[in-house]
């Protein structure tokens, strides 16, 4: 595979024009695995023996939990990419994907939340995860809000690349904080490629099915949002230059 | 429906939390793409306009 072809998807005319052809299918394979995840999940499995029919919840908050931290790392590979090769798509791509990973970000929260009071009894506590989760959401906020703060667009981008470089630290710490700070309320990961499954067969692949769902409504949301943020910087270019005149 | 005994308001809570916020962020997106494409449209129509006269 030649990896230099990819950077022909910067060239924004390009990249739209390709994004045409792959959204629709994205879009239906992620109602797809959502649709039939979900359903799967709610109505045919059992009732965990321990936390009861709570369990269901897994398939929405864990998927969740892994698009926030996952959104955050793929924000965090384009803003490099702007800061190295200086690709405008990178950087709408990052911005684009910006309030996906926070609305992630606020179902893990919520979903967590309601999951925490029957099995914790409360709904919040400053545990690692969970705390490390909260302060993830904030830097979605800061980014976002400095996108919209900052007119010069490269500028915004520059600003906006150093901020996710920051907030990357809070990303991989919501990912492992439960494995550097071996306390608080929080389990450890549900899903891991290094050790043993924490769940159990029956949960395990309608979960896999939501997961697959969740992602590929990332990468609709994503290519739908970022050939929005293109068509929206040519025409600030456009205002701009009209108003030189 | 599956009996969810007496977590039902939690795990319902759950789906409806989610459902709705995922509904509105597609619902945004899709009205920010359109309404988008329509003023970059009549921003083009109005240069090519301008630079013809």
């Amino acid at each position: 595979m030649n990896l230099n072809a990819l950077w022909e998807y910067a060239n924004p005319k390009k990249f739209i024009r390709t994004t045409e052809r792959v959204l629709p299918w994205v879009s239906v394979l992620s109602v797809v695995a959502l649709v039939v995840g979900l359903i799967w999940g709610f109505f045919f499995t059992p009732d965990d023996y321990r936390q009861g029919s709570t369990v269901k919840i897994i398939y929405l908050h864990v998927p969740a939990a892994l698009m926030a931290i996952n959104t955050w790392l793929m924000m965090l590979i384009t803003s490099l990419i702007w800061i190295v090769r200086r690709h405008h798509v990178s950087a709408l791509a990052a911005r684009a994907a910006a309030p996906v990973g926070a609305v992630m970000t606020v179902i893990a929260l919520a979903t967590g939340a309601i999951w925490g009071q029957p099995m914790w009894g409360t709904w919040w506590a400053w545990d690692p995860r969970l705390t490390s989760f909260l302060i993830l959401f904030l830097f979605y906020l800061g980014y976002m809000a400095l996108w919209e703060a900052i007119e010069n667009d490269d500028t915004a981008a520059d600003l906006t690349s150093v901020l996710c470089l920051v907030g990357s630290v809070f990303a991989l710490l919501s990912r492992y904080a439960v494995n550097f700070w071996n306390q608080g309320l929080h389990q450890g990961a549900s899903l891991s490629l290094d050790k043993e499954e924490n769940v159990a067969d029956v949960f395990y692949w309608p979960l896999l099915v939501c997961i697959a769902g969740f992602v590929l409504l990332f990468i609709a949301l994503v290519l739908l949002r970022t050939r929005t943020e293109i068509r929206a910087r040519r025409m600030r270019a456009l205002l701009a230059r009209e108003r030189m005149r | 429906m599956p009996e969810l005994g007496k977590y039902a308001v939690e795990v319902l809570s759950s789906y409806a939390v989610s459902i709705a916020l995922l509904a509105v962020l597609v619902g945004l997106s899709l009205w920010r793409s359109r309404r988008v494409r329509a003023q970059l449209e009549e921003v083009e129509e109005r240069v090519r306009r301008d630079g013809q006269d």
